[in-house]
């Protein structure tokens, strides 16, 4: 379990990001911490493999106190995948990226070899097995950068903005990944603010706006509700907008996603 | 009158096998609103790289056909020239921006064009004007929101007065109201300035409505070239491309047997079509 207590965090220049948070997350959980530019989201999950530690408050990762141990040894429990993924590679090769962390975690060389090809194949990056990470694209550079930290098989896997430059079947593969980790028992945490990609793999939502986590709930409460989408910089995914827009189908469910709205509507034009 | 004009044109990556672009013809007249979308690895950055000239004067490789911008034939232009009329915005706009003010990276671009002074100053107000960011001019790019810090990136492209801007998924680092602002800022210099504007987007949902015509590549080639409400009515979803969800959602709808004409682009397209089934 990770647990946040009263976190309060402001950076060396005085400001202010994060404003006494509260918060626990269980084992097994799938979440998504949505939010406007500069809400704090990125600076939230800095702390829970303990690259930033709180100004006030405590971040305790299976009862250890971040303030109390390092990077590298959260890092193996809590494993993180940033946002810009050019501050992660840095190899010669595919391969070697993701044999890196491996071989500083002293798994031995066959397993860890093993365990590369594998995670390359599952992320669809196999034909760049000897080819620079620089080579490529936006979209590639996000799953080597996933790749090189699902290898080690930390129990939390933390995605920032992972929807970023992916096109729209590389997205729904990597929704389906994320269901399939999270049901195998990890605990995936995304932040993003990709409204759509949330809408259609369905995890509890966080949203957090100046500092403050505003409002905790399921996918379909949180997108469906205006207001609270509002102060967060939020849109409503375009099929909640839609579904809205057509009081005479006196839709009473929530409707987020194209498969819910089908049903709904198959209804009305049969 | 046709700002862009491609023909024929084929281009290999040197030390890779297989084509990048393939028989490429393509018109762009002035004042156009074009959104270029399609799987990743479709062609869609290779495409921009020949719309400033970075291919083929930059980037080595097989080239192949005739690009015209602006009535200049690209392969024998410098970059320069290109880049005072053919105006770029990134994805990452840190990419962009390295100056310690706002002010100061707006005046960049026409310093090196070697402008007087007053009329420096002329187009950095204007700029900051047309974007709405004269509030941020004292600032650092870095102390700026994502959605600021494009906007920041639009106005230093602006000052060069070009006649073409090419943003390559400007929206994708922001969030969804930061992100509809910046595509209405963009759908201004297209209106009243008659800017021509080619947008690369992956996310179709908010943009669709800007755009007068929608391009979608698929392995190197234009798949297909029209209004949105046409190439939406395709089954370009089968490709992977993400159009916008209600259009998916009517594509679902047709594939199980019930009768839809013309895909809805939008939301408002989609009340109205339903409102009359109802009926």
């Amino acid at each position: 379990m990770i647990k946040i207590e009263n976190l309060y965090f402001t950076y060396p220049n005085g400001k202010k990001i994060l404003h006494g948070i509260d918060w626990e997350i269980e084992e097994g959980e799938f979440i998504a911490i949505m939010g406007e530019n500069g809400g704090g989201k990125t600076t939230l999950v800095k702390h829970l493999n303990g690259l930033l530690k709180p100004t006030h408050g405590k971040v305790l990762i299976d009862g250890i106190d971040t303030k109390k141990s390092s990077v590298a040894s959260l890092s193996k429990k809590v494993g993180l995948v940033f946002q810009n993924p050019e501050h992660q590679l840095f190899c010669e090769t595919a391969e070697d990226e993701v044999l890196f962390s491996l071989k500083n975690f002293g798994f031995n060389e066959k397993i860890a070899e093993k365990r590369t090809k594998k995670i390359l194949e599952i992320l669809n990056l196999t034909r760049y097995y000897n080819a620079s990470p620089f080579m490529l694209s936006g979209g590639e550079k996000k799953r080597l950068a996933l790749a090189s930290v699902l290898a080690w098989d930390p129990k939390y896997i933390i995605l920032d903005e992972p929807t970023i430059g992916q096109d729209h079947d590389q997205k729904s593969k990597l929704g389906n990944f994320i269901k399939q980790l999270n049901s195998q028992g990890k605990t995936v945490i995304i932040v993003t603010h990709d409204v759509e990609f949330v809408a259609e793999t369905k995890p509890k939502i966080v949203l957090l706006s100046r500092g403050n986590i505003i409002a905790t709930g399921s996918c379909t409460d949180i997108l469906t509700d205006k207001k609270i989408l509002d102060e967060a910089s939020l849109l409503m995914p375009q099929i909640s907008i839609l579904i809205n827009m057509l009081p005479n189908l006196r839709v009473e469910q929530k409707i987020v996603d194209v498969f819910a709205a089908k049903k709904i509507l198959e209804k009305f034009l049969r | 009158m046709a700002q862009i004009e491609i023909e024929n044109l084929h281009f290999t990556y040197a030390g890779t096998q297989s084509p990048s672009l393939q028989e490429i013809n393509l018109t762009i007249e002035k004042g156009d609103f074009i959104i270029l979308t399609g799987p990743s690895g479709c062609g869609k950055t290779t495409l921009c790289r020949c719309l400033n000239g970075l291919i083929p004067n930059f980037y080595n490789g097989d080239f192949e056909g005739t690009i015209e911008i602006l009535g200049m034939d690209t392969s024998n232009r410098p970059i320069s020239e290109l880049a005072r009329r053919v105006g770029f915005v990134f994805q990452n706009p840190e990419n962009q921006l390295f100056s310690l003010s706002v002010e100061r990276d707006i005046a960049f671009g026409p310093e090196n064009l070697g402008l007087q002074r007053e009329e420096i100053k002329k187009r950095v107000e204007w700029a900051l004007r047309v974007t709405g960011t004269e509030h941020l001019r004292d600032y650092a790019p870095y102390e700026l929101s994502g959605g600021q810090q494009q906007r920041v990136a639009i106005a230093s492209v602006l000052a060069m007065r070009p006649e073409i801007i090419v943003l390559d998924e400007p929206t994708s680092f922001l969030d969804p109201k930061a992100s509809n602002d910046l595509l209405m800022t963009i759908s201004k210099l297209n209106d009243k300035l008659g800017i021509t504007i080619i947008l690369v987007e992956h996310r179709l949902d908010l943009a669709s409505k800007y755009a007068k015509r929608v391009l979608i590549m698929n392995e190197g080639r234009i798949l297909l070239d029209g209004p949105p409400t046409k190439v939406y009515n395709e089954d370009v979803y089968l490709i992977g491309v993400g159009i916008p969800k209600v259009s998916l959602l009517f594509h679902l709808l047709r594939k199980d047997g019930i009768e839809i004409k013309k895909i809805p682009v939008d939301t408002s397209e989609a009340v109205q079509f339903l409102e009359r089934r109802m009926k």
